[in-house]
């Protein structure tokens, strides 16, 4: 095909993404819309511009501006991060069974929030934010510590992917023998492993915010060291990539993301490992493309999946995590059989 | 060094790694020393004699004990070990995919969910069921969950054949709704009935008899014959479908027969012993660095697998005594940090 034929095909594919791009967005804002407006009290679209805009302090008001709008904020962040976060992952491990927690970040969190109740005695899921931050960070640079020494010239994707199993596996060890013999921490920790973005206050959404910005603008960055490097290592090296420095700051991207947002809402991290295979589904294998529609493919899945959970088992509400278990893994495994899975 | 024996009889040849008969031996000497401290461990403290004496001479003081409670707990512990390296060994070599375990054939998840909706509804909250009911009952719920489970996966990744890659993703869809009813589950019971279903989920050789040991030394014995046969199949897929296929190897009967051996296998250990975290994952991985195969041998990593169980069932009774840990809990403390240094030496 000459140079000439090429031209108009890539427009047209170039036009197609971006199509589909602001699709995703729409969709991303029809959840924000649902998710303000629906809940045990509906508000009436009218009543929620106006709680935003001109607040008087009245029922609708309060119930929107501290209930609803820190919890679809944390909705938007949080599957924005995790979709990007398992994209990123499973791109560097170039292993579909990849997940954002792969590198130890979840049960590093879990971790660190069971201990923080054993040692010092909280009880409130809040006040360990905090912690489960630091110790998904500390499980995560542990992991590419040990990758990092194991491989020659940087962590291979199999030592990061084994590496990573191995502290996850040891760290759940540890979390699940204090949860055995303390019946307190394992009432917070099977909460909080059921993993939800419920009632957790503005003030999570600001603590967690600029680890998860930080995150996205690195992933970015990220993505066409990370298309380099899906041709394969050498022909990697050859193309002038720095492969170390591109998997660092793939990885640091990674734990940001995945950490914060693990860290606010629990173990949710199965997000960034479905959310991706959909994504890549209407982009194909271009990261540039990739993150962005994974971030905004779990952004909208969250939404979506915590407003039916708050719908459907009235007077209580369903936990995210199960819905979207419940709702995204069957569509996922439709999709998987309706054509041909495009591969890593 | 990868010296390898062509041993011939007849029409039939097999090759024989001396590496891997090394690992293997090793390992079952290793086992048997293994078991024989566990066996020392109860209300009466046997010395190592005692024990083998109780074991083999039946006017033996100490043989009803030994007979009766001890040895089944010992032998379970390293049978279930060695089924679920075994299946991991197969599934990480049909998936091509060192991350791949039972969980994503839907065994495991679907015996934990099926276990865990069974204790919950049996739970304080609603009345309870104890005794016969549930020493009978959990393993029957745990085998038809993980059966279920994995007639789940597999029809819903069969179309028109099946193909190693989907077969992981539908894995992951489907591992991805049990796991989660699962913590909805815990959440939905009383805090004590939750602990109960977590020393289950964890994995626990606690208080394990015969019934225990019968089923999954029944299906050692029939399932590890016909594996080693298909290990031929095995080594083909390797190369991926079409090579194979041009190769003349039928790839979907032999890829169903192993699958389904590795489910039963799973199924099996998990109803025994519940989901003992981390050996089937871990077990395959340790053993292909240890006898430096080209894909998890399987005897070897059934050996490391029994090794691995029994070791972490030794500290799981002796590192908090009197409070024992479930076996499922350690295996993970033992394992990650061994194959942590194997891959470490390994890229050395």
């Amino acid at each position: 095909m000459t140079a000439t034929a090429v031209a108009p095909r890539l427009r047209g594919i170039q036009h197609r993404r971006f199509t589909v791009l602001m699709i995703l967005l729409a969709a991303v804002l029809a959840g924000v819309v649902l998710s303000v407006t629906i809940g045990a009290k509906p508000v009436p679209l009218a009543d929620a511009w106006h709680a935003l805009t001109a607040p008087t302090g009245s029922e609708n008001d309060i119930v929107i501006r501290s209930l609803r709008l820190p919890r679809t904020a944390l909705g938007v962040v949080a599957g924005l991060a995790l979709g990007v976060a398992g994209a990123l992952m499973q791109g560097h491990t170039r292993n579909p069974l990849a997940d954002p927690g792969l590198l130890g970040v979840t049960q590093g969190a879990a971790f660190a929030m069971v201990a923080s109740i054993i040692l010092l005695g909280a009880s409130s899921l809040l006040g360990h934010i905090w912690f489960g931050l630091a110790g998904a960070l500390l499980a995560s640079a542990g992991v590419f510590a040990l990758g990092m020494v194991g491989g020659r010239g940087g962590p291979t994707p199999v030592t990061l992917a084994l590496a990573g199993t191995a502290v996850s596996a040891f760290l759940y060890a540890l979390t699940s023998a204090i949860v055995l013999l303390d019946e307190q921490a394992m009432d917070v920790f099977r909460f909080w492993q059921a993993g939800s973005i419920a009632a957790r206050g503005s003030e999570v959404v600001w603590q967690v915010l600029p680890f998860i910005v930080a995150g996205l603008v690195l992933a970015m960055v990220n993505a066409p060291g990370l298309n380099a490097l899906s041709l394969g290592e050498d022909v990697a090296r050859g193309l002038g990539q720095n492969i170390p420095l591109t998997r660092a700051v793939g990885v640091t991207a990674v734990t940001l993301l995945s950490g914060a947002s693990v860290a606010a809402c629990g173990a949710l991290a199965f997000v960034g490992l479905i959310v991706p295979h959909l994504a890549r589904s209407l982009s194909g294998t271009d990261h540039r493309w990739l993150l962005p529609y994974s971030g905004l493919v779990g952004a909208a899945l969250l939404l979506l999946a915590d407003v039916i959970g708050r719908v459907v088992a009235p007077p209580g509400e369903l936990e995210v995590g199960v819905v979207l278990a419940l709702l995204g893994a069957p569509f996922f495994v439709v999709l998987v059989r309706r054509r041909k899975p495009v591969r890593l | 060094m990868t010296s390898t024996l062509a041993l011939r009889m007849g029409g039939v040849s097999w090759q024989v790694r001396p590496r891997g008969v090394a690992v293997t031996l090793g390992g079952l000497a290793l086992l048997a020393l293994l078991m024989a401290m566990n066996m020392r461990i109860g209300d009466i403290r046997m010395s190592l004699a005692e024990v083998v004496r109780g074991t083999f001479d039946v006017t033996s003081a100490h043989n009803f004990v030994i007979m009766e409670l001890r040895l089944p707990r010992a032998l379970t512990g390293a049978l279930v070990g060695a089924a679920l390296a075994l299946s991991g060994a197969i599934i990480q070599s049909i998936a091509r995919n060192p991350l791949a375990s039972p969980e994503i054939l839907g065994v495991t998840t679907g015996a934990s969910v099926a276990v865990v909706a069974g204790v919950v509804a049996s739970g304080s909250l609603y009345g309870g069921a104890a005794g016969l009911l549930t020493t009978v009952g959990t393993p029957v719920l745990a085998l038809l969950g993980g059966l279920a489970g994995a007639s789940t996966v597999y029809a819903l990744a069969w179309r028109r054949g099946l193909d190693g890659y989907r077969l992981v993703l539908v894995g992951i869809g489907v591992a991805a709704v049990f796991t989660n009813v699962k913590y909805w589950l815990l959440t939905v019971g009383d805090v004590n009935d939750t602990a109960r279903a977590m020393v289950w989920i964890s994995g626990s050789l606690n208080g394990r008899g015969w019934e225990h040991v019968v089923p999954v030394a029944l299906a050692l014995a029939v399932l590890v014959p016909l594996t080693l046969l298909g290990t031929r199949s095995l080594d083909a897929l390797r190369f991926g479908d079409d090579t194979v296929t041009a190769l003349g190897v039928r790839v979907d009967p032999a890829r169903a027969l192993m699958i389904l051996a590795a489910v039963l296998l799973a199924a099996v250990a998990t109803a025994s012993a519940g989901p003992i975290a981390f050996v089937a994952l871990a077990a395959p991985q340790i053993a292909l660095r240890l006898t430096r195969c080209a894909r998890p041998p399987l005897l070897s990593s059934a050996v490391v697998g029994a090794v691995l169980t029994s070791g972490a069932d030794l500290l799981a009774r002796t590192v908090f005594s009197p409070i024992e840990l479930p076996v499922g809990v350690v295996t993970a403390v033992l394992g990650a940090p061994y194959l942590i240094h194997l891959i470490w030496r390994a890229r050395k």
